[in-house]
């Protein structure tokens, strides 16, 4: 079954490999190993308590995984191996940014704020820590004006360039996700982590954010991981999907392979166990060996 | 009438000393929220770098102006506090974050006791005077009692430099990338550090920039009253955290309202009351302030994270 070379076995942007992360006796996610192709979007789908947050907090640093080796290869030809990194370098050096499934935006600070402090690396640098900043020595004025170029365009982007400058708690809650993944692009990621960007989206602007996702891989380059419930976004737009169930892999395929997976299917609609071993009894007969599966 | 005037400038002077202290604690409790009890020792300390740098400038150096003495000895005191509180942040503090809350505090407080037992042992128990800076008092007008309304050069001097260093520090904390920075690690930390922000460098330099504040206080303070001794931490610390609570903690203009408002009630009660009551005064104010707006004056009610 396995044909065409994959992106995400040929060119991956991220790879992790046997993650295991434990909290006591409890096994979040179960020597999990996948890869996210340059330029896909990668979906992580799976039944609720599946661990697929924990692996989002793993892959940004936000937890240490108990064993387990993660990858990162940005567009720079550098490669960095997340489990190793505190988290402010997981976005600084190995360019990944992540979104949150409750909302985490500065919500005091305004728009065009939340989208400057994405950038605070290059400015904290040209300000040359401040100092000369505010003396007005260097070329902190040119990056500060690139910095807020950049966030205009963002905001221009997700449509909000009107309320730039009121505070992000006062949006709408549609709005608040579209900024938070400005936000995110807004530090220059090579691999984009949303944790669930459509939940609490109506259909009008689950559709809105498929396009930004589409455009944002075509126009910046970036690859996205994302993880949804929403089956519209997850089999509309991904390229790629990883299916988890009680933290182990069950399937991992295209939109449409997975889509007809039995055991994805049971997992998803929920069978007593002895059914699952009937399909998958029913499945070793029917592709020949479990190596044969993709 | 003159009386009141006069105690009102002479309040909003001292306030205004308050108020500089003040956010120092008001920006570190908003960071991490933590109060830091070894500010005033700091501040205490930074007026002890002062004196020694003045008499370094005037004695050994020989430089007869006072303006450019007074700079300098600004600067250095600002510099010499900000490393010394960045090297008690690496060393006290930042080891005990993510403990539990009371460890930084006591810690803090440990801080507090060694700073002030240090400079009691190196500088001795007595006060330490300086030469007066300057003697230049200006008579705004005369009573018709003759009694006049006086404004002293000294006190111009801290009402600029207070005025001109808040506004430097508000554009800092509202227009650059570090102030953006700590604003943002206020409000989550992690997703701060999510986004490249060193949250731990950010709290660092919050510390550094309180010191430096603080520095400045102890160098007016220094000025303005000619003497310093190693036990001057304590109420003006203690005074400018009150100062800090009463604004509101975490409210940076707040801070400087609450300095000013501690400066002039201590002033006026010790005018018209008593004297021997102003620090009762002081905080029986801000214990009134407290049952009735627990979030201090200008505080945001405390509003629970998802």
């Amino acid at each position: 079954m396995t044909t065409s070379l994959r992106t995400w076995d040929s060119d991956p942007v991220l790879t992790v490999e046997h993650l295991t992360m434990r909290f006591g006796g409890l096994v979040a996610v179960n020597d999990l190993s996948f890869s996210a192709g340059r330029g896909d979007i990668t979906a992580l789908i799976g039944p609720n308590g599946a661990g697929k947050t924990t692996v989002f907090n793993c892959i940004t640093g936000f937890y240490k995984p108990t064993t387990g080796m993660m990858s990162m290869r940005p567009r720079d030809g550098s490669l960095h191996l997340l489990e190793r990194l505190p988290d402010f370098i997981v976005a600084r050096k190995a360019k990944v940014a992540r979104t949150f499934q409750n909302i985490r935006l500065f919500s005091g600070m305004t728009l065009l704020e939340n989208l400057l402090v994405a950038q605070h690396n290059p400015l904290m640098i040209a300000s040359g820590m401040t100092i000369l900043g505010v003396l007005g020595i260097g070329g902190y004025r040119t990056k500060e004006k690139e910095a807020i170029d950049r966030a205009r365009y963002w905001l221009d982007k997700i449509g909000l360039i009107g309320r730039a400058d009121d505070p992000a708690g006062d949006l709408p809650y549609g709005a608040q996700r579209r900024l938070e993944i400005a936000r995110a692009m807004c530090t220059g990621p090579d691999l984009l982590c949303l944790d669930e960007p459509a939940a609490g989206l109506n259909p009008r602007e689950s559709a809105e954010l498929n396009a930004l996702l589409l455009s944002i891989r075509k126009d910046d380059g970036t690859s996205i991981l994302l993880i949804e419930h929403d089956m519209s976004v997850v089999m509309g737009i991904s390229d790629h999907v990883v299916v988890l169930e009680y933290g182990t892999k069950i399937a991992d395929g295209t939109p449409t392979e997975t889509r007809n997976d039995p055991r994805v299917i049971a997992a998803y609609l929920g069978v007593d166990d002895e059914e699952v071993e009937e399909i998958e009894h029913e499945l070793d007969e029917t592709t020949g060996s479990e190596e044969g599966r993709p | 009438m003159e009386v009141f005037v006069q105690q009102v400038i002479n309040g909003i002077t001292i306030g205004s000393l308050y108020g500089l202290i003040a956010i120092g604690y008001t920006m570190v409790f908003g960071i991490i929220g933590m109060v830091n009890f070894a500010h005033g020792d700091v501040f205490m300390v930074s007026a002890f770098f002062a004196l020694i740098f003045l008499l370094v400038l005037t004695s050994w150096f020989g430089i007869a102006s006072m303006t450019l003495a007074l700079i300098l000895v600004m600067v250095v005191s600002m510099v010499l506090t900000g490393l010394l509180v960045w090297a008690i942040e690496r060393v006290a503090y930042a080891p005990l974050r993510g403990s539990f809350r009371l460890a930084p505090l006591i810690s803090a407080i440990g801080m507090s006791i060694v700073l002030s037992n240090f400079i009691q042992v190196a500088q001795g128990p007595r006060n330490k005077p300086i030469p007066p800076v300057t003697r230049e008092v200006y008579t705004l007008w005369q009573g018709t009692n003759g009694y006049p309304v006086n404004i002293s050069l000294k006190q111009i001097i801290i009402w600029v430099v207070t005025a001109l260093l808040l506004a430097a520090f508000w554009y800092v904390v509202q227009k650059t990338a570090l102030g953006r920075a700590q604003r943002a690690c206020e409000q989550d930390r992690k997703m701060a550090a999510l986004l490249g922000v060193n949250v731990d460098r950010t709290i660092s330099l919050t510390f550094v920039i309180g010191a430096a504040l603080a520095a400045v206080a102890g160098t007016l303070f220094l000025m303005y009253y000619g003497v310093v001794v190693f036990s001057d931490g304590f109420t003006p610390g203690v005074k400018a955290f009150t100062a800090a609570v009463l604004g509101g903690i975490g409210s940076l203009p707040g801070a400087v309202l609450g300095g000013l408002l501690i400066g002039l009630i201590e002033t006026l009660w010790g005018q018209y009351v008593s004297a021997d009551y102003q620090n009762v005064a002081a905080f029986s104010i801000l214990v009134i302030v407290l049952i009735f707006m627990p979030q201090g004056l200008l505080g945001r009610p405390e509003v629970e994270k998802v």
